[in-house]
C-alpha cells in the first residue's frame, strides 16, 4: 500500500548569473562585520527587493539560516520582500502630514489605484506605501513620487498625478513599439 | 578557581550566592517566587515579559530579576504593593493583546498566563483588546501554532534556534506587528521544522500545542468493526503521573495497562517489547558493519523521528550510516498487524493500533515513508502524546491513581530492562551494547558492568570507549539536537581526510534528555524533572528480571515462530526502512 507523500521539491536556486552576482557580493563583504545588512542592501538596490531564492542562496553561502536573514529583512521597513511597482508612490504619514490630512491622500490613491496601502498594482506599474516621516514637515502633507518630493499636495491632485505617469508610460510604450 | 561569594539580602533574608547569580535564581533559593512568563530554567533570560521587576534599596530603577546579577550588599525587595501593582498592569497589557478564549484553548487549566491572571485577581479587561488576526498553522499534523495567542516571550524561538539549532521559528517584524513564525510567508511544514515539539513544551500559553487526536481514538474504540490495540512508550510511564499530581519519575506501567484495558483496548502491548526488537536488529546491524565490515561505520541510531527528519534535511550525506532498523513504534505496529494477527487468526484489516508516545514527531512518523505500511495496512493508525493520553483517561472517568495493577498482553507485551531505558539519552546505546557484547563474546555483561555509566547523564555529548574483550568500541551519544552537529562534523572531518572514524556507534535523540524530555510530555520540564524521570526508568531497568533484549522470551519466540533470525529477509521486509534527502525549504 502506497500512502506516504513524496518528499517536497527544494526551492530552486537562482539563475547562474544571479548566483555569480551573489558570490561577488559575498567576496566583497566577506570579512566585514555586519556584512549581512550590507549584502542585503546591495541586493535590494539591484533588484528593488530581496527575492526569497536569493535570500536562501545567501544563507547557504554565509552558512547562516534563512530565519536569521528574515529576522533582519522584516525588522527594517526599508527592506522589501516582494517586487515593487515600476513607480513608487510614498505618502508621508508623519505627525505633521497626518494633521494636514494625509489620510485623505492615501484613501484617494487607494481608490484610484485599486490597491490598499503597502501593495503593488497587478500590472506591477504602481506601488503605494506610507512612511513615518520624510523630514519635510514644512511642506506637509508631503509625498515622494519616484524619488521626487512633492509638498502641500491635495487629494484632488492625485488623479492628475497618476494619469501623468500613465500617459508617459503609454507614450514610451508606443515609441518602443515603433 | 574559587568563585567569589556575594552577600546580599532578599526581602530581609540574608543570602550568600556565587558571583553571577541572578536575582531570580537567588530568590528561588530562599523560597521566594518572583513571577515570570519568559524565563525558563532551560533557557537564557531575555527580559521580555517584564513581570520579574524588583526594587533595590538606593536605586530608582526597577530592574528585571531574571537578567540582573546580584551585587555585594544589595538589599532587594521582590514583593510590595507598588511592584504588585506594576505586575498587575503588565499582565493587563499582555491580556489586551491575547484572545479571550481560555475555555476552548489547548492550555485551559494548564497555562502559565491563565494562572498568573488568576493569582493576580484580574477581574475585568481594563484595556481595550487588540488581537491581530492571524490564521492557525496546523500544517505539520504534529503541532499547531496559534500566533494570536503568542505573548512574545521568546521561549519557542530560543529553544528552536539555540537549543535545537533547527531555526524553523523566528521573530518577524517588530513593534505591535512582531510575531513568532517561520521565515517568510510559509507554513511550518515548508520550513526546517522537525516536529520535535520542544516549542510546545516550553510555550507558557496555548500559542503552540500538540495536534489533539483524542476524539479519533474515542471513535475507534467505539467502532464495533475495529479491534483496538495499543502500545505505550518507555518514557510515558515515568511522566504521565505528573498530569495526575504525582512527582516526576513515578513508574505507572501497571496502572497504565489497567487504564488502557478499561478504555476498551482489546490488546495492551508495550513499546518496550518492540524496543527490545529494535535492539535485536540494530545490534545485529552494528555487528555486520563493525565486525564483518558490511556497511558504513559509524552506525547511527534512527529511532527518533525528529532526528531522522533533521538528518534527511541537514545531514543527508549520513544516510548510509543510518541504522535501517525501524523505531520501536513502527516495529510494534507491523508486528501487531502481521505476527499477532496470524497468532490470533484475525484479519489485520480489522486491527487498529494506537501508540502512546512522549513525542509530537511520532505523529509524523506514522506516514513517513511507504515502509510504514509494511503490514499492508497503516502499521500504526494514530499516535497520542502523553498529554493527550492524560486527557483521554480524564475524559473516561477512570479513577486512574486507584486502579489495581495489571499486566500487558502476550505476545508483544513482555520487556527487558534494556527496552525500558530506550526512553532516555544513552539508553538505546546502552541497550544495544549489552546485546552486541553478548553477540560478539557469547556472554553477558555482569552485575555493575551492565550499567554502562559513561553514556548516562545529561551532558549534551557523551563519549566513551567500551571494551568488548579487547576490542575497543568508540561511541558517542548526543541529545538536544543542536549538539549533533559537533559529533557529525568530527566524523565528516575524519571521513574527508581519510582518517579513521572517531566513533563506531552514535546515538542521537532530538529532545534534551531524550524521550523522557519529549515534546509531548507533561508540562513543566527542566533538568530536575528530566533526572527524576530518568531515575524512574533506571529503577525499572534494575527491577527487571531480565536486563538484556536477547533474553526476552517473547522476543525469542517472535524470532523462532515468525521472523527467523535478525536481519532475515522477513525481518528486513517488515522491520527496516529507507531514508531520503529532503529539502529544508520547499518555498
Amino acid at each position: 500500500m502506497n500512502m506516504s507523500a513524496a518528499p517536497p521539491v527544494a526551492l530552486q536556486e537562482p539563475e547562474p548569473d544571479v548566483l555569480e552576482e551573489i558570490q561577488h557580493l559575498l567576496d566583497k563583504w566577506k570579512d566585514k562585520e555586519g556584512n549581512l545588512i550590507m549584502i542585503l542592501h546591495e541586493i535590494q538596490n539591484k533588484y528593488g527587493f530581496v527575492p526569497r531564492d536569493v535570500a536562501l542562496a545567501v544563507a547557504k553561502r554565509l552558512e547562516i539560516r534563512l530565519a536569521q536573514i528574515y529576522e533582519v529583512l522584516t525588522f527594517y521597513h526599508y527592506f522589501k520582500l516582494v517586487a515593487p511597482g515600476k513607480h513608487n508612490i510614498t505618502v508621508c504619514n508623519g505627525t505633521a502630514c497626518y494633521l494636514k490630512g494625509c489620510a485623505q491622500l492615501i484613501q484617494k490613491l487607494e481608490t484610484i489605484l485599486g490597491i490598499p496601502e503597502g501593495q503593488t498594482t497587478k500590472d506591477q506599474m504602481f506601488h503605494l506605501e506610507t512612511v513615518r516621516c520624510i523630514g519635510c514637515c514644512g511642506m506637509s502633507p508631503a509625498m515622494v513620487v519616484d524619488g521626487r518630493t512633492l509638498g502641500k499636495v491635495k487629494p484632488d491632485d492625485m488623479k492628475a498625478l497618476v494619469d501623468d505617469i500613465k500617459t508617459i508610460e503609454k507614450a514610451s510604450g508606443e515609441e518602443r513599439d515603433n | 578557581m574559587i568563585q567569589e561569594i556575594i552577600n546580599a539580602t532578599i526581602n530581609g533574608i540574608p543570602i550568600k550566592v556565587p558571583a553571577g547569580t541572578s536575582i531570580l535564581q537567588a530568590a528561588q533559593g530562599v523560597q521566594v517566587k518572583i513571577p515570570t512568563l519568559c524565563k525558563h530554567k532551560d533557557l537564557l533570560p531575555t527580559a521580555a515579559c517584564g513581570l520579574c521587576i524588583v526594587n533595590i534599596a538606593g536605586s530608582p530603577k526597577k530592574p528585571r530579576a531574571c537578567c540582573t546579577p546580584i551585587e555585594e550588599g544589595m538589599e532587594i525587595t521582590t514583593h510590595d504593593s507598588d511592584l504588585t501593582d506594576i505586575r498587575r498592569s503588565t499582565l493587563e497589557l499582555i491580556l489586551s493583546n491575547h484572545p479571550n478564549e481560555c475555555l476552548t484553548c489547548g492550555r485551559n487549566g494548564n497555562c502559565e498566563l491563565q494562572s498568573l491572571a488568576g493569582d493576580f485577581g484580574l477581574r475585568q479587561d481594563l484595556i481595550p483588546r487588540y488581537v491581530r488576526e492571524l490564521p492557525c498553522d496546523d500544517s505539520t499534523g504534529s503541532i499547531i501554532l496559534d500566533f494570536r495567542k503568542c505573548i512574545k516571550c521568546g521561549r519557542c524561538v530560543q529553544v528552536c534556534q539555540d537549543v535545537q539549532n533547527v531555526w524553523a521559528l523566528s521573530f518577524l517584524e517588530r513593534g505591535i506587528n512582531n510575531r513568532m513564525a517561520p521565515a517568510g510567508d510559509i507554513l511550518l511544514n515548508e520550513s526546517p521544522c522537525i516536529r520535535c515539539g520542544q516549542c510546545s513544551a516550553h510555550c507558557p500559553t496555548g500559542a503552540i500545542v500538540e495536534s489533539d487526536e483524542v476524539t479519533t481514538v474515542w471513535d475507534a474504540l467505539h467502532d464495533e468493526n475495529k479491534y483496538c490495540t495499543v502500545q505505550v512508550a518507555p518514557s510515558v510511564r515515568v511522566a504521565l503521573g505528573e498530569a495526575f499530581g504525582l512527582p516526576p519519575g513515578t513508574n505507572l506501567t501497571k496502572k497504565i495497562y489497567a487504564a488502557l484495558r478499561r478504555l476498551g483496548f482489546k490488546a495492551v502491548f508495550d513499546t518496550n517489547f518492540s524496543a527490545d526488537l529494535t535492539i535485536m536488529e540494530e545490534a545485529s546491524e552494528f555487528i555486520e558493519r563493525f565486525v564483518h565490515g558490511k556497511g558504513e561505520i559509524p552506525l547511527i541510531t534512527s529511532c527518533c523521528p525528529a532526528w531522522v527528519d533533521y538528518m534527511e534535511k541537514r545531514f543527508s550525506d549520513f544516510i548510509p550510516n543510518f541504522s535501517t532498523a525501524k523505531s520501536p513504534q513502527q516495529m510494534m505496529g507491523v508486528m501487531t498487524k502481521t505476527y499477532y494477527a496470524e497468532k490470533v487468526n484475525m484479519d489485520p484489516a480489522k486491527i487498529y493500533q494506537v501508540s502512546i508516545m512522549p513525542c509530537t514527531a511520532k505523529k509524523y512518523e506514522l506516514e513517513r515513508t511507504d515502509e510504514m505500511y509494511a503490514s499492508g495496512y497503516k502499521d500504526v493508525d494514530v499516535a497520542l502524546t502523553t498529554r493527550e493520553f492524560a486527557r483521554l483517561i480524564k475524559q473516561s472517568g477512570i479513577d486512574f491513581l486507584n486502579l489495581p495493577d495489571e499486566e500487558a498482553d502476550s505476545i508483544l507485551g513482555e520487556y527487558s530492562g534494556a527496552g525500558t531505558i530506550f526512553g532516555y539519552t544513552g539508553g538505546v546505546m546502552e541497550a544495544a551494547l549489552r546485546t552486541a557484547y553478548f553477540k560478539v563474546t557469547g556472554k553477558n555483561l555482569q552485575q555493575e558492568a551492565i550499567d554502562i555509566q559513561p553514556v548516562r547523564g545529561l551532558e549534551g555529548v557523551k563519549e566513551a570507549e567500551i571494551d568488548v574483550e579487547g576490542t575497543k568500541v568508540r561511541v558517542a551519544v548526543a541529545h538536544a539536537i543542536g549538539n549533533v552537529e559537533k559529533v557529525l562534523n568530527k566524523v565528516r572531518a575524519a571521513r574527508d581526510s581519510g582518517e579513521e572514524t572517531p566513533y563506531h556507534f552514535i546515538e542521537v535523540m532530538a529532545c534534551p534528555g531524550g524521550c523522557i524530555g519529549g515534546g509531548g510530555q507533561p508540562y513543566g520540564i527542566d533538568n530536575e524533572v528530566r533526572m527524576a524521570r530518568i531515575r524512574g526508568l533506571e529503577a525499572d531497568d534494575r527491577d527487571c528480571k531480565l536486563r538484556f533484549s536477547h533474553e526476552n522470551p517473547e522476543i525469542q519466540a517472535a524470532y523462532k515462530d515468525f521472523l527467523g533470525e535478525p536481519l532475515s529477509e522477513k525481518a528486513e521486509a517488515l522491520l527496516h526502512t529507507k531514508y531520503v534527502a529532503r529539502p529544508s525549504y520547499s518555498k
